[in-house]
């Protein structure tokens, strides 16, 4: 495994508080230029968009389905819409933004390829953050257990999760192919939400990687 | 029906109509307001309150918009029924539209009863009320009235128009109309078109009205007459139509009025005819028949699509102004359904906006009650939308 290394850590502490911390966050909005439009899909309680149009100075949109954390948003001065990825996304308009944001939701809709089609028409790039499926321990727990695995990052029971659709690094990256877009950055991050290191092989990252962020744009 | 003072009561409310409680804004013949309907209105009383104070550049002032049945006395005692201003919850120091902190205007509606022009209005031409010769008024000759109330003084930009039901009609008015005007908008419980459902409820309330022998075509007044039995009873039929049924079932269920047992006759047994009597009998003290008729006829006509070629995405395109869209779980007068078409037809725009549904069972009239969730909407939407304007906080410099 990858350790992190000292300017990691600081890299990850600097900007924001400690609980308002969640690496996959700042991984993703360090792939986000200044200035741009973006809109996050299940921005729940406005985290990312905050940073993002504080930090990044972006005209920062959201869509959530629980009526908290729209709430919790709007009272932030967030523009916030109360809807839902599966079906909400048809209404918005080609090209509307540079970036479209799908962080640790793809899991939990009811068709992922529709909404990662969606996110690359109505926005010239996507950045998606996902739980990885193929990490060992989650592959240790299937294998020798038998059971359906419950991790730190994801730790409710089969019966209660709203996660439907898991898939591995190595699922998301044929999925890209499949749709015909292209991979600008990817990263993967260990168990401590460190960046791995960018030169380790495809395997090591499907195998090692808890989490995953990519920065997807259409081929033309 | 309970038996009403109408001679004298009904007086009150006309002398309102002539003599209002409020500063009345007068526009001469020289400036007419040019209504939809072709005719141009002069002269035009616009009757309306204010709150708070305008800052020096004039930035800080918000539009607020009343519904049907309310008028400009958002935020002090109604001086027709000496009770708190309709927005109480919302309007006030420290509140989420926040008088210390803004330049609160609000006006009467044209074809209102409480001093704006309206059928009630003496008729400088005849010297008697207009009755059915004022000309039909529209959801955008109310805001064209409006938009002449912030030139007189001399504000370029409202920081925010906001308003529920009908208001929230004027609101989605003034942002198509007058993009550059609205720095922010916050239509409530409303919708972009008036539904064929709600056009049937209020034609059961005009023929109410209109069945009353006392509306006599309109000119009761001459008679020194109110329709009061008809008014009151459009007021009950559509006082239905403001409450969910979860609510009504809470609050009054199958409960008797001050009695044990059934009286076997047509009395208010239950307490819930009880109650709309009392809605429909206090009604008619403050309101005038005709301008029911009017204004009920406004929300029907209003369909702002169809001035934009059935586009409602046009009718918002490229605005700059800043929306945030409110409905009710419980509404099923204005659902969720018309604020989300609003939403869409927004974002097809590319505009900025926010939209919460509201989990409440009380119903349409959600948007006048104390509900905590709309008020801190309310509140954080004008904060994030004050800082963008570049208002001071309430609380000093941040």
């Amino acid at each position: 495994m990858t350790r992190a290394t000292a300017s990691d850590e600081a890299d990850r502490r600097a900007p924001l508080s400690a609980d308002a911390a969640r690496v996959d966050l700042l991984v993703v909005s360090e792939m986000v230029r200044p200035n741009t439009r973006v809109l996050d899909i299940g921005c729940g309680d406005g985290t990312l968009l905050r940073l993002l149009s504080e930090e990044r100075g972006v005209d920062a949109r959201g869509i959530e389905l629980s009526q908290r954390g729209v709430n919790d948003c709007v009272a932030k001065g967030l523009s916030v819409i109360q809807g839902d990825a599966d079906t909400d996304l048809i209404d918005y308009p080609d090209d509307g933004f540079d970036y479209v944001i799908l962080s640790q939701t793809l899991q939990a809709t009811r068709n992922p390829k529709k909404v990662l089609e969606h996110m690359l028409r109505i926005g010239q790039r996507a950045i998606v953050s996902f739980p990885n499926f193929g990490h060992w321990k989650i592959r240790g727990q299937l294998l020798l257990r038998g059971r359906m695995p419950i991790t730190e990052n994801l730790p409710l029971a089969w019966y209660e999760t709203p996660n439907i659709h898991f898939c591995t690094i190595r699922d998301f990256v044929s999925l890209v192919d499949e749709l015909g877009a292209r991979i600008d950055r990817g990263v993967a991050l260990d168990r401590f939400g460190a960046p791995m290191r960018v030169s380790a092989p495809w395997w090591v990252w499907n195998m090692f990687g808890e989490q995953a962020v990519f920065l997807l744009e259409r081929k033309n | 029906m309970v038996e009403l003072g109408q001679a004298t009561l009904g007086h009150a409310a006309w002398r309102e109509a002539d003599a209002p409680h409020s500063d009345v804004l007068h526009l001469g013949l020289d400036r007419p307001l040019a209504m939809d309907s072709g005719i141009a209105l002069a002269p035009l009383k616009i009757a309306y309150q204010t709150y708070g104070r305008l800052n020096a550049d004039k930035s800080n002032a918000i539009l607020v918009c009343h519904a049907l049945t309310g008028d400009q006395h958002v935020a002090n005692v109604h001086p027709l029924t000496g009770k708190p201003g309709w927005w109480e919850t919302m309007v006030g120091p420290g509140k989420p539209v926040d008088t210390d902190r803004y330049f609160i205007i609000c006006s009467n509606v044209v074809g209102g009863c409480l001093g704006t022009t309206g059928p009630a209005s003496t008729n400088p031409a005849t010297g008697k009320p207009y009755g059915l010769d004022m000309p039909m008024v529209t959801i955008r000759d109310m805001v064209r009235a409006q938009a002449m109330l912030v030139d007189h003084f001399g504000i370029d930009q409202l920081f925010c128009v906001i308003g529920g039901s009908m208001g929230g009609m004027q609101v989605l008015q003034w942002a198509a109309s007058y993009p550059d005007r609205v720095f922010s908008a916050i239509p409530i419980a409303a919708a972009a078109r008036h539904s064929s459902q709600n056009i049937a409820f209020h034609e059961v309330g005009r023929q109410a009205v209109m069945a009353d022998p006392e509306w006599a075509a309109g000119r009761y007044f001459e008679n020194g007459k109110h329709p009061t039995k008809g008014l009151a009873v459009a007021r009950m039929a559509a006082h239905i139509t403001y409450l969910s049924d979860e609510a009504l079932h809470r609050k009054f269920g199958r409960k008797f009025q001050n009695r044990a047992a059934p009286t076997f006759s047509f009395d208010a047994d239950f307490q819930i005819e009880s109650y709309l009597r009392h809605q429909g009998s206090t009604f008619v003290e403050r309101f005038d028949a005709n301008s029911y008729l009017y204004l009920t006829r406004a929300m029907d006509y209003f369909d702002l699509a169809a001035d934009y070629d059935g586009s409602l995405a046009r009718a918002f395109q490229r605005t700059r102004t800043r929306f945030c869209v409110a409905s009710f779980t419980s509404d099923w007068l204005f659902p969720t359904s018309a604020s989300r078409a609003i939403v869409h037809a927004l974002n097809a725009g590319g505009a900025s906006v926010s939209f919460v549904e509201i989990e409440t069972d009380k119903g349409h009239d959600a948007f006048l009650l104390d509900v905590p969730e709309l008020l801190a909407t309310t509140s954080g939407f004008l904060e994030g939308a004050a800082r963008a304007r570049g208002l001071a906080s309430a609380k000093g410099p941040r």
